[in-house]
């Protein structure tokens, strides 16, 4: 206080530098804390029942029926693995067509329309798309190939538009990354336009495409909202693409509201479950695009 | 320098207050909680129970029978609503029935199909008859809508009709009477079961047994399907909950109950 009266601002300074400083670590720290929180709690809630019934009939049984004991999670695994695959087998073809497009062929024009759309795609909520589902794709779903309509088939071509965006703007991100004498040298040796988007750009851009195929893949296995709304829920291995089919995210939130005791923790299961393949996704995303970054 | 004191000043006053008003309950509040299948009709309660008292408020909420079954266990709410009759641990609830409630089996207006035993709803819901043919209905597979597990309505079906034997697996399942509702209405060749409050143009009821789902055969016991609306506490209800079930129970709460196409108990 009885300082010259410069110092002590520039102390002030200094003191709020640290204070700045210390406030965004906390920060920082809670992002990382709310995941610790998540797992631990998930975790805690989720895996004593595992335990007390037995892994082989959690995730091999196919019976659920939780006001019978019977936690068989296996129809709503490979539920999850069913549309996951029919959404990609329908949002990975559109998804890198439309990057080749856009990053090759379109001109600046087209490109300025195009991706802001494509990243509008993006921003729209699920519920709108389960809703467009339930309203249009399902009546024409049952309509045209008969069937209740709410069905694989449905789930996997919301879901496969749902992860367009994700496709697109990532793949998009790996072809602009390949350096432009690569394109060059591969013109010059006479090779088409389609060529050297075969031959030249896709391989030196495959990891960060595949990069963007898993977190699409990502996506479509946690996406709750529009999947409820159109896969029909049925807890059984779906028969046929037509037929209803309830995944894992599905099977929570649909039985949350009413769940209590074993019940409720065996839906906490379901989130273990869950939770570890989109852990498992994740790291395999950022296995490939590290080593994308690494070796271009 | 100054303002920007103030002003956080101001957001830490705001944030150390902030959960004190988000408190529930703080001073004069009712809260329900539990079945989905009594919550419109707790809702309508409700707004005509605070016309008269201005000063107390009653907040509505959903979570399904067993839920509002155990929050009323733990106190999180004065009264539970259960679609279901109490079981097990529950039992030590005290439960007043304040109306009933009949369940219909529905099916698409186009179904042909008028009249069905229960027997014959309880085997296409176990999936042995999967075909409407044999119900007299055209040669296309049924597509068997149910509710979800935990579901105050499932419960009184399963209770109701299927007994030991299982929904089967391959059944349409949603989590609302509204969506069952929304499936049956959109597909001919749908069946599902609702609450009979909630039928309405978009879908019919089918005759169980002979009887037709309405009301006077609910009444002469005629109809089956029917499962009590509770409203649970613990202990004697006292004070605001006492109240508010003496007006559901009141000529004025059983009339609204009529209205709105339950059946009265007084």
């Amino acid at each position: 206080m009885a300082g010259p009266k410069k110092a002590g601002a520039g102390n002030r300074l200094e003191r709020n530098d640290r204070l700045i400083r210390l406030a965004l670590l906390v920060v920082a720290f809670s992002a990382v804390s709310v995941l610790l929180v998540i797992t631990v709690f998930i975790v805690g809630q989720g895996t004593p029942i595992m335990f007390r019934y037995g892994f082989k009939s959690f995730l091999a049984g196919s019976d659920w029926y939780p006001s019978e004991k019977l936690f068989g999670l296996w129809p709503m695994i490979v539920g999850s693995l069913f549309v996951t695959a029919g959404a990609l087998a329908i949002g990975v073809p559109f998804g890198l067509s439309c990057a080749i497009v856009l990053t090759e062929f379109a001109s600046k024009r087209v490109r300025g329309l195009i991706k802001p759309v494509i990243e509008l795609l993006a921003g729209i909520p699920s519920v709108v798309y389960g809703f467009m589902g339930v309203v249009i794709l399902v009546p024409f779903i049952r309509r045209t190939f008969g069937g209740p309509g709410l069905s694989v088939l449905a789930a996997s071509i919301i879901l496969g538009v749902m992860i367009l965006p994700t496709v697109i703007s990532i793949s998009v991100d790996a072809l602009q990354a390949v350096p432009p004498s690569y394109r060059e040298g591969s013109i010059a040796l006479g090779a088409t336009r389609w060529q050297t988007v075969k031959m030249v750009l896709f391989p030196a851009a495959r990891s960060g495409i595949i990069a963007s195929i898993i977190l699409g893949m990502g996506r479509a296995v946690g996406e709750t909202m529009a999947t409820i709304m159109i896969a029909g829920n049925a807890a059984e291995i779906p028969r046929s693409l037509l037929a209803p089919v309830r995944t894992l995210t599905s099977n929570v939130a649909l039985e949350m509201g009413y769940a209590t005791g074993e019940h409720r923790e065996a839906l906490f299961a379901t989130g273990v479950v869950l939770f570890v393949i989109i852990m498992v996704l994740n790291t395999i995303a950022n296995a490939t695009s590290a080593k994308r970054r690494k070796a271009p | 320098m100054k303002h920007r004191r103030t002003a956080l000043l101001l957001f830490a006053l705001v944030v150390a207050f902030s959960p004190a008003c988000r408190r529930p309950g703080g001073g004069s509040e009712l809260i329900l909680a539990g079945s989905t299948s009594i919550q419109p009709f707790a809702d309508k309660w409700a707004e005509v129970f605070m016309q008269s008292h201005p000063d107390f408020g009653v907040n509505v909420q959903g979570g399904g029978s067993s839920a509002g079954i155990q929050a009323c266990k733990s106190g999180a709410c004065q009264i539970g609503m259960s679609s279901r009759e109490l079981k097990g641990d529950e039992l030590d609830l005290v439960a007043v029935v304040i109306a009933r409630d009949g369940l219909a089996v529905v099916v698409h207006p186009s179904n042909p199909v008028r009249a069905l035993r229960t027997s014959d709803v309880k085997q296409i819901f176990a999936g042995d008859i999967m075909s409407w043919r044999p119900l007299g209905g055209p040669d296309k597979r049924i597509t068997v809508v149910t509710r979800e597990e935990g579901s105050g309505t499932r419960g009184a079906f399963q209770e109701l009709v299927m007994g030991k034997t299982r929904i089967f697996r391959g059944a349409i399942t949603e989590d609302s009477n509204g969506t069952v509702r929304e499936i049956v209405a959109n597909d001919p060749c749908a069946v599902g079961f609702i609450s009979l409050g909630l039928v309405n143009e978009q879908v019919r009821a089918l005759d169980l047994d002979g009887a037709a789902a309405t009301d006077e055969n609910i009444g002469n016991g005629r109809y089956k399907l029917v499962r009590p609306f509770l409203f649970v506490s613990r202990g004697e209800p006292a004070g605001r909950a006492r109240e508010f079930i003496d007006f559901v129970l009141s000529a004025a709460g059983q009339e609204l109950v009529r209205k709105e196409g339950l059946l009265p108990v007084r």
